[in-house]
């Protein structure tokens, strides 16, 4: 299956804060472009998969969309796995469509947590809370105190990999936050659950995205423009809640990574451009690790002097990706990757052949990987 | 008397026995009666074996230090009136997780640290807390 089914559309909405507007019509607004994107008519659209807002989770929102959308598609509805339901949902396309299920398949992701509510992100942990445990940063706090004290990783090694995502974001005009970031001010960025800054922690943001997918024969006869290949993707659900988990600095993300390597027949050294979630810094030197970029313990090292920019090793979140385009989780990390592949990106990658991308959800609790090829 | 602020637990069923167990002076953990697994927080089902027969089994105290942070932003009100202060996960030496509050560690936290159990009383509900053990050897 590996390169038969292809990304053929890519659409957004703004990001940042969009009062007045609720997740449905973000939503219609993200596949109306990317409806567009691939020149192809909505009627045309026989799957409808959606990634439930965070922020406010309800009953059959898949049908609630369909039915605001005029839809009534074969394949359709939700899929509760927090961030990682987005490449979640493009895989469950893929394989729908390779096995004749649906033929055009629309995933869509929409929240609105910046002017309604940050509650999702702020709560406590069940019975937990009377030892004031709340919160999601706190958890990713846990597992990055465990790696400092294990393996010497330091906070600059996490403020450098803020540094390098925030110049990209600066460098695009779509993105919420365009301030760039110095060790400096990362080292007077105030503790938010020590030993994560603010600077460590992503965006909160409003905003939608959506990718329409097809056969890459499908793409062929519609005369799609640059239709990207999906070369491999994978799964991995930690599952477990932080304390419970045996090693606070191992997650399922190995076998997610491991998963899609194998599907794509490409190895780490084969990827030129990485989309990593970055919904705090920890998060991505422990995916890095996981996908085999650096040695489990080794992610702090690799991470220092500027290998994640633009013009180096491996660069990474090359629109700024959750730390400064937009907090929303994930699916704008695969539509950067296919403007990576597409050759359309604002910092583009010169020559990249290959890119992946990673989503995640809840405390690193759950995972899926996306491997994406050159277009055709 | 529960403070109205505090963010006392309200536990379901199953985790019922540990919060009353707290309450009388001691620490408990549920061990499988059919696998001999042991755990925290307290559940119908054994995690391992499935089996519907786990049992409350007291805690020795001692404990190891897994992890912990420091809350500099309040995101409850009781809490956001004793910032800073840590959270930590600590493993008992029967196995058992659960997370906790260190204390009288004079910031001196290594992890894998040796930790004995403070029974304290927060805002009227008794808490598991830890201490560093003396001559501490992680
Ligand atoms: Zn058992």
């Amino acid at each position: 299956m590996r390169g038969n089914v292809v990304i053929a559309g890519i659409g957004q909405t703004a990001f940042g804060k969009l009062p007045g507007r609720g997740t449905i019509s973000l939503n219609i607004e993200a596949c109306r472009h990317a409806l567009a994107d691939a020149g192809v008519e909505k009627d045309a659209v026989d799957a409808l998969l959606v990634k439930p807002p965070t922020s406010n989770p309800q009953f059959m929102y898949g049908q609630t969309l369909a039915e605001a959308m005029g839809m009534q598609p074969r394949v359709g509805g939700a899929w509760d796995q927090g961030g990682a339901a987005n490449i979640s949902l493009i895989s469950f396309a893929a394989m729908a469509i390779e096995h004749g299920q649906c033929e055009i398949a629309l995933v869509c992701y929409a929240d609105n947590p910046r002017t309604g509510s940050r509650h999702a992100y702020e709560k406590a942990w069940g019975d937990d809370a009377a030892y004031g445990w709340f919160g999601v940063p706190s958890g990713y706090a846990m597992l990055a105190r465990r790696h400092m004290e294990e393996f010497g990783t330091t906070s600059e090694q996490l403020g450098a990999i803020a540094i390098a995502i925030r110049k990209h974001g600066a460098a695009n005009p779509n993105a919420q936050l365009r301030k760039p970031l110095t060790l400096e001010q990362y080292r007077e960025s105030p503790w938010v659950v020590d030993p994560l800054r603010r600077d460590d922690c992503c965006l909160v943001s409003d905003g939608a995205a959506a990718v329409v997918l097809m056969s890459a024969q499908r793409a062929k006869s519609l005369g799609v423009k640059k239709p990207v290949p999906i070369l491999g993707f994978g799964q991995g659900q930690s599952s477990w809640d932080v304390p419970q988990r045996p090693d606070l600095t191992r997650t399922c993300a190995e076998i997610s990574g491991a998963t899609a390597f194998k599907m794509a027949g490409l190895r780490p050294h084969d990827i030129d451009v990485a989309q990593i979630y970055d919904c705090f810094t920890i998060t991505v030197l422990m995916t890095l690790e996981a996908y085999g970029f650096a040695p489990h313990g080794q992610g702090g090292p690799f991470c220092e002097g500027g290998r994640l920019a633009i013009d180096a090793e491996l660069p990474t979140n090359t629109a700024g990706g959750l730390l400064s385009e937009t907090g929303m989780p994930g699916l704008q990390l695969v539509t950067e990757g296919v403007r990576q592949m597409r050759e359309e990106a604002t910092l583009q990658v010169k020559g990249a052949r290959n890119c992946i991308v990673s989503n995640q959800g809840g405390v690193m609790h759950t995972h899926s990987t996306l491997i994406l090829g050159h277009y055709l | 008397m529960i403070e109205a602020a505090f963010p006392a637990p309200q536990p379901g069923e199953a985790a019922a026995p540990y919060w009353r167990a707290l309450e009388e002076g001691r620490l408990v953990f549920q061990r499988c009666k059919s696998c001999g697994h042991a755990w925290l927080p307290g559940r119908g089902e054994c995690p391992r074996c499935l089996a519907p027969d786990p049992e409350w089994t007291p805690a020795a105290g001692n404990a190891k230090l897994v992890s912990w942070v420091i809350f500099h932003h309040g995101y409850h009100e009781y809490y956001a009136a004793r910032l800073p202060y840590n959270v930590a996960v600590v493993e008992l030496e029967e196995g058992p997780r659960l997370v906790s509050n260190i204390v009288e560690a004079d910031g001196q936290l290594k992890i894998d640290m040796r930790l004995e159990l403070v029974i304290q009383r927060e805002a009227g509900v008794a808490l598991a807390r830890f201490k560093p053990t003396q001559g501490n050897q992680s």
